[in-house]
């Protein structure tokens, strides 16, 4: 895990970034325990309210929630609602920016659609590359 | 606990006039981050609200009472600083004992703990340590009592890397047991950058500004490009700063951006950053 501090995005979206990776990846499976504010905190030098704020957005979206007095928690369905969410903005993260990068590069759109299916067959090639 | 109160402190050393008419609240609970380029008056502003050194006018507030000559104000503030105001020939472990008698709330079991995991040896007298370990052992003092005001001014000075990161460790893990005001007086700006929730900047002796890091950081962006075109964008616009490189400039504008006229120019918007900030703020005339 690593905190950009001198990148754009903020430090409390990284920290949010940071755990719903780390859930989704199953580091932090679903109803265990993550660390603690203070855990956080101290590990990766930020102040806790950052580190707070972070988390209380994976609250509001339903990947964390709170065990009064205990701390915080993954979510039963936290991998899922991950998921369904990372579908959804899979356009605005990639295609739209593929698409823009493509054009400055004056790559048709052929070429594009031809470059994605040879990322496919590539994929392919290393999957079965392995043995 | 209503915090300390800063109210129109002005005071003179001579014909230098080292805080002119500043007034700001430190709230209860945050930890602020007091920043100033040397000689700003920084350590002046810590020092009256300790009642290290007398206001020419002003006053300090700490939770409603005035902090000058008032032990019951004081016995709430610890002040970390360079200079050394304890007995020189004293050792290390006799300035904690000291202290959990004037405190009545030093927690020695800790100090210990810190004083092996730093490696000070406590035996030592004062006067023996190294500008670090002078440092470190005040420090220690600082974590270990239970005041609910800590300044700590130039915390890391002399201090190798390994030891700072223990340090910032250790502050944070304090401060998210025991929640308490935190006044960090430094211009090492980016490594307290993320510790800090608010910042105060003062500049010769002026409070520049007083807010959250987060709304300050809001508070402008930086777009870089062709200096042609973002000179065309920063036209009319408040540009605190630039910074050119053969034909690319980088600008440091304050407000709110034009989102649609940076897409069409084509220019390259990004955050302004607090070291960045600071520096174009409080930047004299000549310096580059």
């Amino acid at each position: 895990m690593q905190i950009d501090t001198s990148g754009d995005r903020p430090i409390f979206l990284q920290i949010a970034d940071q755990i719903e990776d780390a859930v989704f990846t199953g580091v932090f499976p679903e109803g265990q325990q993550v660390p603690s504010t203070t855990e956080i905190s101290a590990q990766w030098q930020i102040n806790p309210h950052t580190v707070l704020k972070g988390m209380n957005l994976l609250v509001e979206q339903e990947i964390l929630f709170k065990k009064r007095g205990l701390g915080m928690f993954v979510k039963e369905g936290a991998c899922a609602r991950i998921r369904a969410k990372r579908q959804q903005s899979f356009f605005d993260r990639y295609v739209a920016s593929l698409v823009a990068e493509a054009k400055k590069l004056d790559l048709t759109r052929e070429q594009v659609v031809a470059l994605i299916e040879r990322g496919y067959t590539d994929d392919r090639d290393t999957d079965t590359g392995a043995d | 606990m209503t915090g300390i109160q800063i109210q129109e402190l002005t005071k003179r050393f001579g014909d230098n006039v080292a805080l002119q008419n500043v007034s700001l609240t430190f709230q209860p609970g945050k930890i602020y981050g007091l920043l100033g380029r040397n000689g700003a008056g920084k350590s002046t502003l810590l020092g009256i609200a300790a009642n290290r050194l007398f206001a020419d006018s002003g006053q300090v507030l700490i939770d409603g009472e005035p902090a000058c000559e008032n032990d019951r104000a004081q016995k709430k503030l610890y002040m970390m600083s360079e200079k050394n105001l304890y007995p020189k020939d004293m050792r290390v472990r006799d300035v904690f004992r000291w202290s959990e008698r004037f405190y009545g709330s030093f927690d020695r079991q800790q100090a210990q703990v810190l004083a092996q995991q730093f490696g000070l040896n406590i035996k030592k007298r004062v006067k023996e340590l190294s500008t670090g370990y002078t440092s470190i052992f005040k420090l220690i003092v600082a974590l270990c009592l239970d005041v609910p005001y800590l300044f700590l001014d130039e915390p890391v000075l002399g201090l190798d890397a390994n030891h700072r990161e223990m340090f910032y460790h250790l502050l944070l893990k304090n401060y998210a047991d025991e929640p308490r005001t935190i006044i960090i007086a430094t211009h090492l700006i980016e490594e307290v950058a993320n510790l800090i929730e608010e910042i105060a900047i003062i500049d010769e002796g002026r409070l520049l500004m007083s807010q959250s890091v987060q709304s300050l950081l809001d508070s402008g962006y930086c777009v870089s490009g062709k200096a042609g075109d973002v000179d065309a964008y920063a036209a009319g616009k408040k540009v605190i700063g630039e910074d050119v490189l053969g034909g690319l400039k980088t600008a440091y504008i304050l407000g709110s951006c034009d989102r649609q006229a940076l897409c069409d120019s084509g220019l390259e918007l990004s955050k302004l950053n607090l070291q960045k900030l600071f520096v174009e703020l409080t930047k004299k005339e000549g310096e580059q």
